[in-house]
């Protein structure tokens, strides 16, 4: 059983589970950096490499960069909703914040679907190799971060009968993951489209 | 964050819905300035700024680094500095 999980530890100050998600948020940090430094290494080692918004479609992802903006906006509000004891609210905004995931998610399978039309693949070049490696593996995060906020919307709300205190840092937790979800996104989204 | 009162909650929802404002604006203001057509250079350094503020602004309220435990920070500045390594790294053979 894992202890501290409805008050601080008396050491580090802070729930375990906030601990692992962010001791696994600076992993992630490592994932996205790797991937942001091939980034750099492929695009420094040629002298013509693509502006982004000649290959890609700007307004559709300033739309998803809205979406994902407005998506962590609900999330926080959903958390804020349980430290108010709103449980309605609560559930309002987690189901904005999967409704926004799952938006994200449609307006990228566009875009996506835009560029297989015109034969353009991760094989294509070394623009379209990165492109889809980086948004690829972010879209796999906003999945994830859907089938959680899905569990604690459908089933893991049990919990707030017994332990509120449990649960509503449960919800800080997986809030804490989809905002950095979010928080990639406003990297990639000018690396890749604008600049 | 935890066990905050009511009253503490709903000053934090007044702060979030500024910041969401602001993340709004700087995001209609980094594609806008991309419509400019500027040198690559300052392009990557503007984009990147408004980027590096965007991802401030949700890490310090989002994720309530404003108001964290010294171990979370530790932890951070711990991968920050893997990462800053990573994004130098394919540089090295420039400098």
């Amino acid at each position: 059983m894992i202890r501290y999980i409805s008050k601080p530890h008396p050491i580090t100050g802070i729930i375990n589970s906030k601990l692992g998600v962010w001791c696994f948020l600076a992993s992630e940090i490592m994932l996205f950096g790797g991937l942001f430094s091939a980034y750099i290494l492929l695009r420094t080692g040629v002298t013509d490499w693509p502006r982004g918004h000649e290959l890609l479609n700007v307004p559709l992802a300033t739309l998803n960069t809205i979406i994902l903006i407005t998506s962590s906006v609900t999330m926080v509000m959903s958390w804020a909703s349980l430290e108010m004891k709103n449980l309605s609210k609560y559930r309002l905004f987690m189901t904005l914040t999967i409704l926004l995931g799952f938006a994200f998610l449609v307006v990228k399978s566009f875009e996506y679907g835009h560029k297989f039309e015109h034969h353009h693949f991760p094989s294509t070049n070394n623009f379209y190799a990165i492109y889809f490696t980086l948004t690829g593996l972010h879209g796999l995060h906003v999945i994830g971060g859907i089938v959680v906020n899905l569990y604690f919307l459908l089933f893991g709300i049990k919990m707030w009968d017994k332990e509120p205190k449990q649960f509503a840092g449960r919800i800080e937790a997986a809030g804490l993951y989809w905002h950095f979800v979010d928080l990639v996104w406003i990297f990639l989204f000018p690396v890749l489209y604008l600049l | 964050m935890s066990a905050h009162s009511q009253e503490e909650v709903q000053r934090q929802v007044k702060i979030y819905i500024r910041v969401f404002l602001a993340l709004g604006i700087l995001t209609v203001l980094t594609v806008g300035v991309s419509y400019l057509k500027l040198p690559l250079s300052i392009a990557i350094a503007v984009a990147l700024f408004i980027a590096a503020i965007k991802s401030s602004l949700v890490a310090a309220f989002f994720m309530h680094l404003v108001s964290e435990k010294k171990i979370i920070y530790a932890i951070l500045a711990l991968a920050f500095c893997f990462f800053i390594v990573l994004l130098l790294y394919p540089s090295w053979h420039l400098m």
